[in-house]
């Protein structure tokens, strides 16, 4: 099959970038979105132009290094999948397919289509940890956890980081990701000590990246290549407003 | 840390001065609506409910002090939002498609500037009274003989009128949509939309702005289809006979001389 690409290029975040037009010809269809670009990037080199920079990793769908904006939606058509598996079998041939970067001010463009998300990682430090005492492991099972619960904060555990839900958000709020992580430390036991530090360092990161604020439209949801649900949000929203009132009334340490 | 810091710095606690102001807001209109269900009762119900709120006297500043301050808190809390996320992606996609978004949650905004402007309408026509001249605010005579503004026909004349009816029901129906998204996000923004009953929530917060959109239309197709009438004589035209025990009501001239008496002790 043959399509049409036209791919974001951008020398660095300091420069303009602008639209290229590329045509990516017989391509098979059950080659990956990122095996397409890896043959167009080959004859790029042999043409001795600079290949289209894509950001990528382990290639199965969990490490959240792929991103794109592919045809409008982050990580293209299909529901449920990161860019690295989004086959062309998606596409008709034929197809013009435009494929831009993750836009969000939190997210400056590194090159082409890879964006910086170091915000993400900020967040993480702020409070998307256990602290814990190292020596022997547990044992297992140690701290009983209701199945509920624990299919729960498996759920928000899925997130992968990607920054799809920064993409997809008309506002590039990051409070997918944010309630993610946090929730999935909220929700368990050994999260409880540290949960209302966390909520409050976690949510003033995110607004201190530049991120923008939730409407509530849940485009992130339906873009997230693990599904995580908005439900999240609500959990965090309780959370950082408790940790607030309870800020409030605390008394202060010796 | 300080509460209002939250309420009003964070991106959080903004959201929730959203939900709660807009609770506010949603909590007045429902009241609003009850109170003019009341017009399909005799006209002593809804000119004596009048009445009674507008002699309150300072209960009644206090209640719209607070409301304007809730408006205002709803309206500079939703500019602040709206700049910081424009902000938050300066150069937008060349093509984005919408993957779920309510068109209600996607035209907030414009919803909400009609809605203003109505208000701001609304409360020049009915409570500043400027909007359409003396003739437009005529005063009626309770049965305990108290002369009180004839809110009954002043809203029956307004809604006679087929532009100002038309843009009433265009800007309540705004309003319904505005609350479509609106109701549940309230939830969602103070934490209390959870998964056991978001769906009930969503299905009700539909049925309550339908309801509230047809509570209101449903008056203005009264007036409009002559279902409630104008019954004060001195605005209608005509004088009721006199002796007449079917409604219990004065007649002109008593109506007149009562209005005159008022003016006269009022002066």
């Amino acid at each position: 099959m043959n399509v049409k690409l036209r791919v974001w290029r951008q020398k660095n975040n300091d420069t303009e970038g602008g639209f290229e037009n590329y045509e990516a010809k017989d391509l098979n269809p059950n080659m990956s979105f990122l095996e397409m670009l890896d043959v167009v990037n080959e004859n790029l080199t042999d043409d001795g132009s600079d290949p289209i920079a894509f950001a990528y990793d382990c290639r199965e769908g969990i490490c959240g290094t792929c991103s794109c904006m592919i045809d409008g939606k982050p990580h293209g058509p299909e529901t449920g999948v990161a860019t690295c598996q989004t086959y062309m079998r998606s596409f008709k041939d034929g197809d013009t397919i435009t494929v831009e970067p993750f836009k969000a001010k939190a997210f400056p463009i590194v090159k082409d289509l890879v964006t910086d998300r170091e915000a993400f990682d900020k967040i993480q430090q702020a409070g998307g940890f256990v602290s814990v005492r190292t020596g022997a492991a547990p044992d297992a099972n140690a701290i009983p956890i209701g199945k509920d619960i624990a299919d729960l904060a498996m759920d928000a555990a899925a997130c992968i980081g990607c920054g799809a839900c920064v993409a997809a958000c008309k506002n590039s709020s990051a409070m997918l990701f944010v309630s993610a992580k946090a929730g999935q430390l909220n929700l368990l036991p050994q999260g409880q000590p540290e949960k209302d530090t966390r909520v409050l360092n976690m949510v003033a990161s995110m607004d201190e990246a530049g991120f923008g604020n939730c409407t509530n439209q849940y485009e992130c949801s339906a873009a997230c290549p693990k599904l995580i649900s908005e439900e999240f949000f609500s959990k965090l929203n309780r959370d950082y407003m408790k940790a607030s009132v309870k800020t409030l009334f605390k008394a202060k340490a010796l | 840390m300080n509460i209002l810091h939250v309420l009003f710095k964070t991106s959080i606690g903004k959201k929730v001065a959203m939900a709660v102001t807009g609770f506010i807001l949603f909590g007045f209109v429902i009241g609003h609506l009850s109170g003019n269900l009341q017009i399909f009762a005799h006209p002593d119900k809804i000119n004596g409910y009048a009445h009674l709120l507008e002699s309150l006297g300072p209960a009644l500043w206090v209640i719209r002090l607070f409301l304007i301050v809730t408006v205002v808190v709803h309206i500079w809390v939703a500019v602040q939002l709206t700049f910081e996320n424009r902000a938050a992606r300066p150069d937008g996609y060349q093509k984005q498609i919408t993957l779920r978004a309510t068109l209600a949650s996607r035209y907030m905004r414009w919803s909400g500037f009609v809605v203003l402007a109505f208000i701001v309408y609304h409360i020049l026509h009915f409570t500043v009274r400027v909007t359409h001249g003396p003739g437009a605010y005529p005063m009626t005579v309770l049965a305990d003989g108290t002369v009180v503004r004839d809110v009954h026909s002043m809203m029956v004349l307004g809604f006679q009128n087929p532009l100002l009816a038309t843009c009433y029901l265009i800007s309540v129906g705004l309003l319904s949509w505005h609350l479509r998204h609106g109701l549940v996000s309230m939830f969602q923004s103070i934490g209390l939309r959870t998964r056991p009953w978001s769906r009930f929530l969503e299905r009700v917060s539909v049925i309550f702005c339908v309801l509230y959109f047809l509570g209101n239309a449903l008056i203005v197709v009264a007036a409009m289809t002559g279902q409630i009438r104008i019954q004060n004589p001195l605005v209608a035209g005509y004088a009721c006979r006199d002796a007449c025990d079917v409604c219990g009501a004065i007649n002109t001239e008593a109506i007149v001389e009562n209005v005159d008496v008022a003016k006269d002790n009022q002066s």
